[in-house]
């Protein structure tokens, strides 16, 4: 019976199958459940890398070794891993290596859109896409056979739809890849100018060979049906032009670089009426164009994420009826847990009226009200770099503190370099590490700070205070910034101080924590409605009719962070209406 | 058959990625293709959350889009309305009535919206007090379970396939609490204006 996966666990399924080694990754959105789901299968290494640049190397080296290797990433991550993607394009590789990309069309968890299949022609890497869960996992499979047989790393497109869309597999065995016994080869690995150069040209060579390949390519499929409208299309943009375009033809292409320029002239003949079905950047329609084939673009928005109705709309389907959307509904945007350690930090810097450059992480949050205490968020690790860029400008004109936070995996990612490059260059801005003890945004990964591997084995807990310690940081202060007083004054200290200063903020994410002690709640009588409680944006806590406080007791974790900043004592502990039990 | 679509629609951390789950696994035990579509990552803090889950002979898309949700299901009254547009005129909606307060409301900037439990009635919902009585069922966090069961009345699904599934799929210590809060919410439909 078929099984019901979503794109990451097929993925992930189709590298095991295909008797995958050694894995590695740093956790992103859409991508974080591949490493996740292959950990727990045997014969195969996985490990979190603490970037994505660490992920690939430790694939490329596993490849060098004659091994199949697979690294995953999000479409960003990959941005990380570029250098050596664009070379080992030059080596080539020893045993299957595959990368596997996760675009984020849409940006539902993601500070850009970028689109992955742009690297094709860039890197001159190899690029599958597939459409759903079956495909995924046989794309996957194939992929190492096509890495080596083509001497390339192979780039596996996928996006959120496909990534966290589940559809029915049938899944397979393992086979276990020959390995050859590793013999070193300087010419092909050691790209040193001269050897460098042949690799070069014999890229041109590997690419021509790979051009071929993609016209046989059996995951690309002509479905003629009625030829007056045909369809170039890939990945999920496929299934929606089957559900709202049944009779149309389509050229569904598996391979999306190289691209299959014969077969794309042949389908073109065989059509009346050519247009390209694509989400985010014109890729096919400008490379279709470039064949001097005769082509419409749909006319589909290049910027965020497609649908089915998008498609309908595009080829002139009239709307369905609908219910007018509900208006002057107030929006739902994510917040800070209740209990969540960050809130005592920002809450400070709120304070003291900080420049906040913020990163990549649950954190960022902080930048919506009421908190409202960060002031940019770029890229991993670009807080530190950028508080520092800040501050050798002469700072905001009112003298105001620049404050850089970062979270304990992002530090581990890119926040070293940039903090070695503020004390190396005599910086004096304070670095808050939110030290909340995991990866919390991505649902939970173990990272080098936390002691403990992807597959859950005890690590070497890496201690941040002796590294930044290490890096030449003389200022450093370690709090718990559930307790707000002492969180406030290491701040104050750390912003005076001259030089660059470090404050880590050391708490585990309230989602960690098991323990629930009873819950808070407002004594009406002694509430003033003064709104001091409010502006910590617990969402448990609230304004009832009369503008004074509220605690919804099923929401409270009892953490005791607005009991801190009520003045007049109006917080009190009590118990439980109904006992959390069993959680499905 | 044709392809149906139900959308589950909610706030991060309510276990609409749980329930879809459970929805798609009953489709595929009862001989369907199936495809579902979630969204993880930063929404799952609080944020507005929507899975899709279609079954039928023959499903392509893994999403949907406004006008065109069979059953619209909603663990939160507010969230309700927010997707409502999203239901076909035809469609089923079945709604948690509680109200879990969004930040703008909670820090005061507006005001708790008015009406739209009356709104959701108006639009035929079948609204139930999933929180209170997963409490009845003795597993509070199974209100998913609840909404589940009601939606379940109006699928063309047995309900021993929902009963194995939800046997298979939660924690073995929930099982008793998550059957019983699963026949609570169709019984509460039942009581209901249940179509």
């Amino acid at each position: 019976m078929p099984t019901l996966l979503s794109g990451n666990e097929a993925i992930a399924q189709g590298a095991w199958e295909a008797g995958v080694v050694v894995g590695a990754a740093y956790p992103g959105t859409p991508s974080t459940e591949i490493l996740e789901n292959l950990v727990r299968k045997s014969g195969v290494r996985c490990e979190w890398a603490p970037n994505e640049k660490v992920a690939l190397e430790v694939a490329i080296g596993a490849s060098l070794a004659g091994a199949r290797a697979l690294a995953t990433m999000k479409h960003v991550g990959l941005n990380v891993a570029s250098d050596p993607l664009m070379t080992v394009a030059y080596t080539g590789v020893g045993g299957g290596l595959v990368v596997v990309v996760g675009d984020d069309p849409g940006m539902h968890s993601s500070q850009n859109e970028q689109d992955s299949r742009r690297w094709g022609p860039f890197g001159k890497i190899p690029i599958l896409e597939p459409s759903d869960s079956a495909e995924a996992l046989a794309m996957s499979r194939h992929a190492f056979e096509l890495s080596e047989e083509l001497d390339m790393p192979v780039l596996l497109r996928s996006t959120t739809r496909l990534s966290h869309g589940k559809g029915l597999v049938e899944t397979g065995e393992r086979s276990e890849a020959e390995r050859e016994r590793y013999r070193t080869s300087r010419p092909k690995w050691v790209m040193m100018p001269g050897a460098a150069k042949i690799r070069r040209v014999d890229l041109e060579r590997r690419l021509a060979v790979a051009t071929e390949r993609s016209e046989t390519c059996e995951f690309t499929r002509e479905e003629l049906r009625d030829t007056s409208l045909g369809i170039i299309t890939a990945g999920i943009p496929y299934e929606y032009v089957r559900e709202v375009l049944p009779d149309a033809s389509t050229l569904k292409l598996g391979m999306v670089f190289p691209l299959p320029e014969q077969r794309i002239r042949e389908f073109a003949s065989r059509v009346g009426r050519l247009v390209v079905v694509e989400e985010l950047d014109p890729y096919l329609l400008d490379a279709v164009r470039a064949m001097g084939i005769e082509v419409d673009d749909a006319g589909l928005s290049h910027v965020g994420e497609l649908s089915a109705g998008a498609v309908a709309a595009a080829f002139g389907a009239a709307a369905p009826a609908k219910r007018a959307p509900m208006t002057d509904l107030p929006a739902r945007p994510p917040m800070l847990c209740p209990g969540c350690p960050h809130r005592g930090v920002f809450r400070a810097l709120r304070e003291m009226d900080a420049v906040v450059t913020g990163d990549i992480g649950c954190y960022t949050l902080a930048a919506l009200p009421p908190l409202g205490a960060m002031d940019s968020c770029v890229c991993m690790g670009a807080s530190i770099s950028m508080a520092h860029g800040f501050a050798l400008a002469g700072g905001a004109p009112e003298s105001r503190p620049v404050v850089a936070v970062i979270g304990d995996s992002t530090f581990a990612h890119s926040g070293l370099t940039g903090l070695l490059g503020a004390v190396y260059n005599g910086g004096s801005e304070t670095i808050v590490v939110l030290d909340n003890r995991i990866t919390a945004m991505t649902g939970h990964q173990d990272n080098p700070f936390t002691g403990r591997t992807l597959s859950g084995a005890p690590a070497p807990e890496i201690d941040i205070e002796a590294v930044v310690r290490a890096l030449g940081v003389d200022d450093v202060h370690t709090v718990d910034p559930n307790l707000f007083r002492p969180t406030e004054k290491a701040l104050r200290l750390a912003v005076e101080h001259e030089g660059v200063s470090v404050v880590i903020a050391k708490a585990p994410c309230a989602l960690l924590n098991r323990d629930r002690p009873d819950p808070f709640a407002v004594d009406e009588s002694a509430c003033t409605a003064c709104g001091i409680c409010i502006r910590l944006g617990c969402p448990a806590i609230s304004r009832d009719a009369s503008s004074k406080a509220s605690i919804d007791p099923e929401s409270c974790v009892g953490c005791r962070q607005c009991v801190q900043v009520c003045t007049y004592g109006a917080i009190v502990r009590t118990g439980r209406s109904c006992d959390i039990g069993s959680v499905l | 058959m044709s392809v149906t679509t139900v959308m589950l629609v909610g706030v991060g951390g309510q276990g609409t990625i749980l329930a879809s789950d459970v929805l798609a696994k009953v489709a595929a035990s009862s001989g369907l293709d199936v495809k579902l579509s979630e969204v993880h990552g930063m929404s799952q803090r609080g944020g507005s959350v929507d899975t899709v889950v279609r079954f039928g002979d023959r499903v392509f898309s893994p999403t949907t889009d406004a006008g065109c949700a069979d059953h619209l299901v909603s663990f939160e009254l507010l969230e309700a309305a927010r997707w409502l547009h999203y239901l076909k005129p035809e469609g089923r909606l079945v709604v948690n009535n509680r109200v879990i307060e969004p930040l703008p409301v909670l820090i005061g900037e507006m005001g708790s919206p008015t009406g739209v439990e009356a709104a959701l009635a108006f639009e035929g919902a079948v609204l139930i007090d999933a929180d209170e009585i997963a409490c009845e069922a003795g597993s509070p966090r199974s209100a998913n379970v609840v909404l589940l069961g009601a939606l379940s009345m109006g699928l063309p699904f047995e309900a021993q396939a929902w009963r194995d599934v939800i046997t298979m799929r939660v924690p073995p210590k929930t099982v008793q609490g998550n059957l019983a809060a699963f026949e609570l919410g169709r019984a509460a439909c039942l009581k209901g204006e249940c179509g």
